[in-house]
């Protein structure tokens, strides 16, 4: 039948306004309309994982001329079988915002780039031309305050903000452009803000990165544990496989901890409310209790366990010049120093239950209660965690902290014992993780500051000796510090919203962004509060209008097609690096000793060194990306480098981590097609074979490679030289602010389930936005009442930074207790990073978004 | 008279006459559209057409063999002499032959209507889930029982009773799209006022977004999977574990017997 679209559009306002009319319509055209209509045969459907959080969902894209016009959940996929969420429902909406950017866009006055101007159209090529010129000259200063430096006290003031929602090439890409080109190590991921902690305690333990666990422990833990994790909003779909656990397994319990009620307090059985920060002398006092009562495994802790004990009072990340860094004994020092069992249990011993009990306000029998699940042999335990440990002044502590309960008991590394740290967004771990986009790290686990580990990539880069700078870059927080002081001078935000994001807004990120010496380029598909501070904003593709890769939080990489053109002149993150990247010849960047050392690099791009390199560019592009059942496919990066790009990132990533070769095995994946094939699969990827549980013989075959003398179904820790995973004890040390007479409550951060962290996407899909408009103050009532606000009130809400407005919620899905405020951070017109504290974790550099001290009153 | 006299009169009366339009406009009004407790017969076209199309003959109300049709009084707020039926009170038997719609002279209640189980008088809701003794755990089941099309339009979702402990709940869902309205359900439902109620289709039912489709439904709907399956999965897994793809996991294929004969054999 065909239609044609004057009648099609008839129809449809027929439809339209009978549906306004409230008429029903003849019989014969309702009951045809209630049959549920048979699979779209005009539609093209293919796989994609979720583009929100880190749980890794796969949903079918459908698509039909040239537009996504519908989605499903994957019936297929392992993770959500055919379910998502809300955000994942309107998937396909976040394309299609009436505001896309389309055009580059850079601040002009009288037709020529001005700081102060006003945002104009321009092409590609001027847009470029104008950043170029700006990092050409900042890189020019970097080398003249390099001369005489050894590669290990190299600076540079150039630096690039990546994402963990990037896609896998993309890190890539920019880690190369940026370490490998362009010597900088200022390149720095918006999962600093998010993983970064995670990620120090990972290595401080275990000496590789990444949970030894999988989502499966969901069905086979006896206890859950939640630390700071708000799952049920946070990842919705591991949320129902846990309540499903606990629904149907018998015996099975809950413990949920955070400093306020959220929707996971449904679901406990051991709700616990702690005042901020004890968590630390928490966990010290489940560690007490399990040697007090001698419930350790003793057989394993000989066997695997190395004990030590961490440096102390390393102050809270701020500026130097801020007391708290002057008054630290020993500001960010992570070394680590040798313990024992014996000295362990002495340090965990003054953590007793009545002591830990007044110092977190909860009841002693709630504090037991935990703490026997953990000591019973026979439970089997998963904890899992996400902000609350990560968003910590000593969030790399109390991660290891955890791990050390886990440890004691051996708990770890099988079917339902599990130390599981959550990821929040799609690709903190393929991306900003495993490929190592952080200012300290290069792909694989390898780091900067290592001669041999920088030797091996400049190797694999084919550059030349010595390129790639040994000291660690600026990190997120650092590098608004630094452009403040006008120290970096270039910055290219991609993939994420820092203005939004990134604290204390008022007194270091907005300043350093409108600097006059800094320039600042945003890439975006929308014009978000960052695109609105910056000095350049490129058209950005999202999603599914370029071919990606993500790695969940359980270590499984998914892969999805370009299935629709971006809007416009929109190009992807990754067209813009190795566009960008042709605008650089190596004498413009290197000195001329490097350039010696491969004359054949002489008068090249960095885009032919780099990308042209004969790995990259080694895998033909047939004019379209063709799948398995010949439907075609777009690929706009390939169409326009003419090789397929992304086929030939991914396999020269693979030398870094799957090549006999390598320098830290363990993360081992299959080749690019084989992705393509598969729902995801979860590396280390040995011969085709997916690792479930790390670090256990049987399941692991690493164990027997490191170790053969291993007894079956033993674990060995192979990240570390011994073979042994480190107990660090850790004290319990103050926040880094708390409340006082005059800012007198807690304020925390966070999300809610509808919105995607800043909402530049969900808050453009208008089911979403109606749903939850406007972020509010969740607070206590009588904390209302004192401040005589009601429900749904406007009321000012301060820090020492800053002041926003919002509404007062005392009924909402989140209770906090008395002296504590939760407002979440969608919202782009109350920029609650206005009111929040820049002070990190010293060791992992991650900021704690968590707590600060605050005051609420009548607007 | 003189002429001032002559033009108040006139305009009394034009306002008289105007009041009592706008009186008339008003109950017709009312009059036309039908309250939420009516329901009419099946095959009624929708409700501006069947009342311009429905003689009020009341031979529909005649031919009904169970009586459960009357014809709308004047002081009802439904148009005069046209026919309804009120679910709780009795609902439509869904006669085989449809002898409502035969009777109807004019086409109000279609005749295309000829398989009684296309009708759509309304739709049927779970409408207090508090009062329904189903999602307490008691065994009612009532309205599924006696629901004429039983297992299409109501079926009943078995689910863990966590509060026994040890039993199951039998909780009735209506599918809208085999759901005809009859109201028997409703009727028969055994609360002092009914928890599952019929109502006007537009009244009650939702719509998916347009956008999205159910993944497990078109995948059986298409007989397979939409995209290219998913490849095979293969693990390292130790000796006597399983992994099942489908949902099941990780499966330990158990004997009663250790692995080592030793402690078996050495077994105090």
């Amino acid at each position: 039948m065909t239609i044609s679209r004057r009648e099609f559009i008839k129809a449809q306002a027929a439809l339209a306004a009978a549906a306004v009319a409230g008429v029903s319509l003849p019989l014969g055209v309702l009951s045809a309309a209630r049959q549920t209509p048979p699979p779209d045969a005009d539609i093209r459907w293919d796989k994609a994982p979720c583009r929100f959080c880190g749980t890794g969902c796969s949903v079918l894209v459908g698509t039909k001329d040239g537009k996504v016009i519908a989605s499903q959940g994957d019936p297929d996929a392992p993770v959500n079988r055919g379910l998502n969420c809300i955000k994942g429902y309107f998937l396909p909406k976040i394309l299609y915002g009436r505001d896309r950017l389309t055009q580059p866009l850079l601040r002009k006055k009288d037709g020529v780039f001005d700081k102060e101007g006003n945002f104009e159209a321009v092409s590609w090529d001027e847009a470029f031309d104008v950043m170029a010129e700006h990092w050409k000259k900042a890189i020019k200063r970097s080398q003249a305050e390099n001369k005489g430096k050894s590669v290990d006290e190299m600076t540079s003031r150039v630096g690039m903000f990546g994402s963990g929602q990037w896609t896998v090439w993309e890190g890539y890409a920019a880690s190369k452009l940026l370490k490998g080109g362009l010597r900088s190590n200022n390149l720095d991921p918006n999962a600093r803000h998010c993983m970064a902690s995670a990620v120090g305690a990972f290595m401080r333990a275990f000496g590789i990165d990444e949970p030894m666990g999988c989502y499966d422990d969901l069905e086979h833990a006896d206890v859950f544990v939640l630390w700071g994790a708000n799952m049920a909003e946070m990842h919705p779909i591991l949320w129902s496989r846990l309540t499903d656990t606990r629904l149907s397994r018998p015996d099975c319990e809950v413990h949920v901890l955070s400093t306020f009620e959220h929707r996971c307090y449904e679901l406990a059985d051991n709700p616990i409310i702690f005042t901020p920060q004890t968590d630390l002398a928490i966990l010290n006092y489940i560690a007490n209790h399990i040697i007090q009562t001698k419930s350790y495994n003793k057989d394993f802790i000989d066997k695997h366990v190395q004990f030590e004990t961490a440096t102390t009072d390393i102050g809270y990340g701020l500026r130097p010049e801020h007391p708290l860094e002057q008054k630290a004994a020993n500001a960010g020092v992570g070394k680590k120093l040798p313990s024992s069992f014996e000295a362990f249990a002495k340090q965990v011993a003054p953590y007793t239950l009545e002591y830990v009990s007044e110092l977190s306000g909860v009841p002693q029998d709630k504090l037991l209660r935990l703490a026997k699940a953990y000591a019973d042999p026979n439970k089997k335990v998963s904890s899992f965690w996400t902000m609350g440990f990560n968003q910590h002044t000593r969030g790399v502590w109390v991660n290891g902290s955890c791990y050390n309960v886990h440890l004691l008991m051996g708990k770890i590394s099988e079917p339902g014992n599990s130390p599981f740290s959550l990821t929040g967004q799609p690709s903190a771990c393929g991306t900003a993780r495993e490929v190592g986009t952080f200012a300290h790290r290069l792909p694989a686990d390898l780091v900067v500051k290592n001669p041999e580990h920088r030797a091996f990539a400049e190797q694999i880069w084919k550059l030349p000796d010595g390129t790639i700078p040994g000291k660690v870059g600026y990190h997120a927080v650092l590098m608004h510090r630094m452009m403040k002081d006008g120290l970096m001078n270039c910055y290219w935000q991609m993939c994420n919203n820092n203005m939004q994001a990134s604290p204390n807004l008022n007194e270091e990120s907005y300043p350093g962004w409108r600097n006059p010496e800094v320039f600042v380029t945003v890439s975006d598909p929308y014009p978000t509060v960052s695109a609105q501070a910056a000095d350049l904003v490129l058209p950005t593709a999202m999603w599914v209008e370029k071919e990606g890769a993500y790695g969940n939080a359980e270590r499984r990489t998914q892969f999805w097609r370009e299935q629709t053109a971006a809007p416009g002149q929109s190009k992807s993150d990754l067209w813009q690096i190795m566009e960008f990247a042709k605008r650089f010849k190596v004498e413009e960047v290197w000195p001329p000793a490097l350039i010696e050392q491969v004359p054949e690099y002489a008068g090249k791009t960095l885009y032919e060194v780099l990308y042209a390199n004969g790995q990259v560019d080694a895998f033909p592009y047939e004019g379209q990306i063709t799948d398995s059942r010949g439907n075609q496919y777009p690929n706009h990066e390939s169409q326009d480098f003419g090789y397929y790009v992304q086929k030939g990132l991914f396999e020269e990533y693979r030398r870094f981590n799957s090549a006999p070769d390598i320098l830290k095995k363990g993360h081992e994946m299959a080749q690019f097609q084989a992705y393509h094939e598969t729902r995801g699969l979860r590396w280390p990827v040995i011969d085709g074979k997916e690792t479930l549980w790390r670090f256990r013989e049987g399941y692991d075959p690493h164990v027997a490679q490191f170790n053969p003398e291993v007894e079956k179904g033993d674990v060995y820790f192979y990240g570390n030289k011994n073979g042994r995973a480190n107990i660090i004890f850790a004290p319990y040390e103050p926040p880094a602010e708390s409340p006082d007479e005059e800012f007198d409550l807690w304020l925390c951060t966070g999300r809610v389930l509808e919105h995607w962290h800043s909402g530049s996407m969900t808050r453009r899909v208008p089911e979403l936005y109606r749903a939850v408009p406007d972020a509010v103050i969740y607070m206590s009532k009588d904390d209302a009442k004192q401040r005589r606000l009601r429900d749904g009130q406007m009321a000012t809400i301060s820090s020492r930074r800053g002041t926003i407005k919002a509404r007062v919620e005392t009924r909402g899905r989140n209770r906090p207790p008395n002296g504590l405020v939760f407002v979440p951070w969608f919202d782009a017109n109350r920029l609650v990073n206005k009111l929040t504290l820049d002070a990190t974790d010293p060791l992992s550099k991650e900021t704690d978004y968590k707590k600060c001290a605050c005051k609420v009153e009548r607007a | 008279m003189n002429r001032r006299d002559f033009v108040l009169g006139s305009l009394r009366t034009a306002a008289g006459v105007g009041l009592l339009g706008l009186g008339l406009g008003l109950y017709s009004r009312q009059a036309s559209s039908l309250p939420a407790w009516a329901l009419r017969p099946p095959g009624a076209l929708d409700e501006d057409r069947f009342n311009g199309a429905c003689i009020r003959c009341g031979l529909c109300v005649r031919d009904c063999p169970f009586e459960m049709l009357h014809l709308a009084r004047l002081e009802q707020p439904i148009p005069t002499g046209t026919p309804y039926f009120i679910a709780r009170d009795a609902g439509c038997e869904m006669c085989e032959d449809i002898p409502c719609v035969v009777a109807c002279p004019t086409n109000a209640l279609d005749h295309a209507l000829t398989d009684i189980n296309d009708a759509d008088m309304g739709l049927a809701i779970v409408s207090d889930q508090e009062a329904c003794i189903a999602f307490q755990g008691l065994r009612c089941e009532v309205c599924y029982n006696i629901c004429p099309l039983r297992d299409d339009a109501i079926t009943l979702d078995l689910e863990q009773n966590l509060r026994s402990g040890k039993h199951a709940r039998f909780i009735p869902v209506v599918h809208s799209e085999h759901c005809t309205g009859c109201g028997k359900c409703e009727e028969a439902c055994i609360l002092d006022e009914a928890a599952i109620k019929v109502l006007p289709r537009h009244l009650i039912q939702g719509e998916l977004g347009k956008h999205y489709r159910l993944g497990w439904e078109q995948q059986q709907q298409a007989g397979g999977a939409l995209v290219a399956p998913d490849a095979e999965h293969r693990y390292n897994l130790p000796e006597g574990m399983r992994y099942e793809h489908g949902g099941e996991g990780l499966i330990e294929d158990s004997t009663p017997f250790p692995s080592n004969p030793l402690d078996t054999l050495n077994k105090p």
